[in-house]
């Protein structure tokens, strides 16, 4: 593999099988991606996922636990960076940065600070101060060009009247600008920003996407960027790298990875609730931008988990598991919106977890499903049609409003005894209100034709071992006592009959 | 409202004599036993109780009248001027008066004529050259040369210090290594001062690096601890390094610096005797005074280029964040490394400078509170002004040297004062008041080494100490 890279001279750094752990905290995690040369490569993810590492390891700030960092420089000499200093690797292998929080030379003046980057072509200029101390015509030269050089750069980024101005006196764009501008004085090859956008607006960011593409244009110099303004990142980039926990989600062009279901998932996090809902909107692949895809989650991600934790129910590997992303509140607020929607609550009840929960679904009273015959029935999670293009909201009402399933495919094999064609009454009972089924789980018994309570409060023996299979479990069922459970549910949802809802729980 | 404003005037008056009547009630009876009476012992060992109701009528009045006056006329002041400062909008930093800009020079050309000045106001006064010359030693020695070692000090600490923001509480041991290079090598080798003082320079900057190396991690308080940590450590060695250092008893006949090898000394070949002038000791002292004035204004120069150069604007930046340093490919070790030394190095010219001067060098030159005293003229004169810290130092080192002079205080507090001893106190009360009144020295503005436009002062709400 490495071979083969190698060949690769587009490349302007290679990250192979980068890793650094923290004592027992894995930061990165066997992390392989490329900067091509001439490109802007994003890296993002979301919080903690482990972006700012691989910068302080990319620029020495850290020494990574494994993997190699190569940099290979226009005129064809290669660093790996992994094994040199940090102020080498500026001034070798022409590898700048910034950073998230400003480190600008506050009390020095604008100007003073673009000096500053200058300092080794000007320390060899001065002859190692002891030439310049002397008053050499070479240093006289070298500083004079030097101040052109930032007065150059003062002009890219429209701070020429501020030049005298302490730095730290500067508003924060133009702090972040001359961030920029100082690590450029350096002459990199590559530049690593990070966040570059956080803190500004929007004129501003539009302003820092001219700035970076001119840089990219004019100098050729490759930009690594870490960012979570998706303006910029989808706008700018030309690659786009997906870290979450560490590790790679995604990897490609700004499109392909905007469609990626792992990175929605990966930034929108994986909800109880939700998920019942993304499970078939996200299948829908109705996803064509990830604002508006909010609402939808992804299956594969939801699989992922499960794959990974045979053994424990995905509701409470979501919900409990180590480290969950944060939620954009962009999230919670469409969840909420969907819960109004559906209960008539308003769009201010807070915790839009809980409503939807606490409803007893509306089920009819009959006790024992008659044992379903092995026809071919309606699939309950139909592939919704014509969602493609409509706007979000019309995507969550659609298969709210038909009752029935429209299309006709089969229950799948080994479904148990009691599998239903289709859901009574056009609905289904939120079987995961029994505790160890999670939404995976109650997916899964949806497409083998459990839908209801009753039917798990029937099932026999016979039944268990064909749902575990199935399910991929074995012993779950006795064990957490899904049918002692479903059985209270039943009882509970018969004497109290639950509210009519307008939209349907599922 | 001419009315209200005499009443409210009035009325701060009537309270200012109502405040100033309470406290004097109250420090009469604080005082009435405290002061009023006084125990004593006649010649038969009895106990006979002394009034002192003058002493006691003085503590009343004082704290009376002083009450009075703070409510009635120091608050009023303070409060309008609280009022004043906070109507006027806040200005652009404001333009450096022609005074002060032009105070470097003028400081300058007073210095190099000082001696002379001090001679010929002398000599008007005695009305005899002779008397002028006599006269002079002890302002241009106590006053002149002991100011100008502390401002060379203060100078080259102001490099580790006020560029770098490397706290350093141990730099006399620099100052030691110089004064012992020059006091060993040229009373066992006999070489000339003129050798011996770029040597002594030379030997303080090595040690500036080896003490450099191992404090290259630390950063605050860790570092002010090893560097003082170092200081002691020199000076122990020089204490109890006796077959080299002869001890506490310190070493003594060094050689004096010479004119080019014209010594200053009395009799034929002598200074005077070449240029046919009276025998005197002062020709000596006004050479020292130019010799240290030389000394501390090439520290001066060399301090001043090098902050135009990439090395003194690497300190700065270290100074200002040493990460933003390493991200720019800047040696954050060479550099720090060369601040230890380049500071050093004047440290150790100091030092030789100043067993020429004493021809007597011993450990208890180079305590700690040398140190201090050169930080705190750092730190009062305002980090990496030079023009503060010399100011700084004529006040500190002057104020205590003219704490000597105050004779009439005997006349006052009786002949056992001896006001010199108080210098600490002084010392102490002085940093406070500079400290409250400008928290950033004397000149806490920086001067930027560069500009596009215009050379604009930096306010020192930007600039930062330095993490170590």
């Amino acid at each position: 593999m490495v071979s083969e890279v190698q060949k690769n001279n587009s490349a302007i750094l290679r990250v192979e099988r980068l890793s650094m752990k923290f004592g027992g905290l894995i930061a990165i995690n066997d992390l392989n991606f490329e900067a091509k040369r001439g490109a802007i490569t994003a890296l993002i993810g979301p919080n903690g996922a482990g972006k700012t590492t691989v910068f302080n390891c990319i620029t020495g700030f850290y020494k990574p636990t494994e993997g190699m960092l190569t940099m290979t420089r226009q005129n064809g000499e290669e660093y790996l960076l992994e094994r040199m200093a940090d102020f080498v690797i500026t001034k070798k292998a022409k590898v700048a940065r910034t950073f998230q929080n400003i480190r600008l030379f506050s009390g020095l003046t604008v100007l003073e600070n673009l000096l500053v980057a200058q300092h080794n072509p000007l320390m060899l200029s001065s002859g190692y101060t002891i030439l310049g101390l002397l008053g050499f015509p070479t240093y006289k030269k070298a500083a004079a060009d030097a101040i052109e050089k930032a007065r150059f750069w003062l002009e890219k980024i429209n701070l020429v009247d501020r030049a005298d101005d302490p730095a730290g006196d500067l508003p924060y764009g133009a702090q972040r600008r001359l961030e920029i501008a100082r690590a450029m004085c350096t002459e990199p090859e590559l530049l690593c920003l990070d966040e570059p956008a956080a803190g500004l607006n929007a004129r501003e960011s539009a302003e820092l996407n001219k700035l970076l593409l001119d840089i990219r244009d004019e100098t050729g110099t490759s930009i690594l960027l870490i960012e979570h303004d998706m303006s910029v990142v989808m706008e700018i980039s030309d690659h786009v790298v997906v870290l979450e926990y560490g590790t790679k989600i995604s990897d490609g062009t700004p499109d392909t990875v905007k469609n990626d279901p792992k990175v929605i998932a990966a930034y929108l996090g994986v909800e109880d609730e939700e998920i019942v809902e993304m499970l078939e909107h996200a299948e829908a692949a109705g996803v064509d931008d990830i604002t508006a895809a909010v609402d939808l989650m992804s299956t594969e991600a939801i699989q992922e988990l499960e794959e990974t934790h045979p053994d424990a129910p995905v509701a409470s590997l979501v919900a409990t598991g180590p480290a969950r992303p944060i939620r954009p509140a962009v999230a919670k607020k469409q969840s909420v919106a969907k819960v109004a929607k559906a209960t008539k609550v308003s769009e201010d009840a807070a915790p839009a977890k809980a409503v939807p929960v606490k409803a007893p679904p509306a089920k009819s009273p009959s006790a024992k499903a008659p044992a379903a015959t092995k026809v071919s029935v309606a699939k309950p999670v139909a592939e919704k049609p014509t969602v493609t293009g409509a706007s979000a909201v019309a995507k969550k009402s659609a298969p709210k409003s038909a009752p029935a399933k429209a299309a006709a495919p089969q229950i799948k094999a080994g479904a148990t005894a009691n599998a239903l064609a289709a859901p009574r009454e056009g609905k289904a009972d939120r079987l995961i209100d029994i505790k160890g089924i999670g939404p995976v789980n109650e997916r899964k018994l949806n497409e083998h034709g459990i839908f209801h309570f009753d039917q798990i409060a029937s099932w026999k023996k016979a039944d268990i071992i064909a749902a575990e299979a199935y399910l991929a479990f074995d012993g779950r069922i006795a064990r957490e006592d899904w049918i002692g459970q479903a059985k209270a549910l039943v009882k509970a949802s018969q004497k109290k009959p639950a509210p009519k809802k307008s939209g349907g729980a599922k | 409202m001419a009315d209200v404003q005499t009443s409210k005037a009035e009325s701060t008056i009537a309270k200012a004599i109502k405040e100033g009547l309470f406290a004097a009630a109250l420090a009469l009876g604080l005082f009435l036993l405290i002061v009023g009476f006084r125990t004593d012992q006649n010649i038969r060992n009895e106990l006979v109780l002394n009034q002192r109701w003058g002493l006691l009528a003085i503590f009343v009045l004082v704290a009376g009248f002083g009450r009075f006056f703070l409510t009635a006329y120091v608050t009023p002041w303070n409060a309008a001027r609280a009022a004043k400062k906070r109507t006027a909008v806040a200005k652009e930093a404001k333009e450096q008066s022609s005074f002060r800009k032009s105070f470097p020079k003028i400081g300058l050309a007073i210095l190099f004529i000082y001696p002379f000045l001090v001679i010929s106001i002398l000599a008007a006064y005695n009305g005899s050259m002779m008397g002028g010359l006599q006269g002079s030693l002890k302002y241009v020695d106590n006053f002149g040369i002991q100011i100008l070692i502390y401002v060379m000090l203060a100078w080259g600490l102001n490099i580790v210090i006020g560029l770098a923001g490397l706290l350093d509480l141990g730099y006399v041991a620099f100052y030691a290594v110089g004064a012992y290079s020059y006091a060993l090598l040229s009373t066992h080798f006999g070489l000339s001062f003129w050798l011996l003082l770029p040597m002594a320079g030379i030997f303080a900057a090595l040690w500036g690096i080896v003490l450099g190396f191992p404090v290259l991690r630390l950063r605050g308080d860790y570092l002010a601890i090893v560097t003082l940590a170092f200081g002691e450590i020199i000076r122990l060695v020089l204490i109890n390094w006796t077959v080299v250092t002869k001890g506490t008893f310190g070493i003594s006949g060094i050689a004096k610096a010479t004119l080019f090898g014209i010594p200053f000394t009395p009799g034929p070949g002598g200074f005077a005797n070449l240029l046919g002038l009276p025998n005197s000791g002062v020709y000596y002292k006004i050479f020292l005074y130019y010799l240290i004035l030389f000394l501390a204004l090439l520290t001066a120069w060399v301090t001043i280029r090098l902050r135009r150069m990439p090395i003194g604007r690497a300190w700065e930046a270290l100074r200002e964040d040493e990460i933003a340093c390493r991200s720019l490919g800047i040696n954050t070790t060479t550099t720090k490394l060369t601040a230890f030394a380049t500071g050093a190095m004047f440290g150790g010219f100091a030092g030789s400078f100043f067993a020429a001067r004493q021809g007597f060098v011993s450990p208890e030159s180079f305590v700690f509170l040398e140190s201090a005293i050169i930080l705190a003229i750092v730190v009062l004169g305002g980090m990496g002004s030079l023009v503060g810290i010399a100011i700084a130092a004529a006040v500190m080192i002057g104020g205590t040297e003219l704490l000597r002079e105050l004779e009439f205080l005997k006349l006052v507090f009786g002949n056992d004062f001896t006001p010199e001893l108080y210098r600490m106190l002084l010392f102490g009360l002085a940093m406070i008041v500079v400290m409250v009144w400008k928290p950033r020295g004397f000149v806490g503005n920086r001067e930027p080494s560069a500009f596009l436009h215009k050379r604009k002062m930096i306010s020192s709400e930007f600039t930062k100490e330095g993490h170590g």
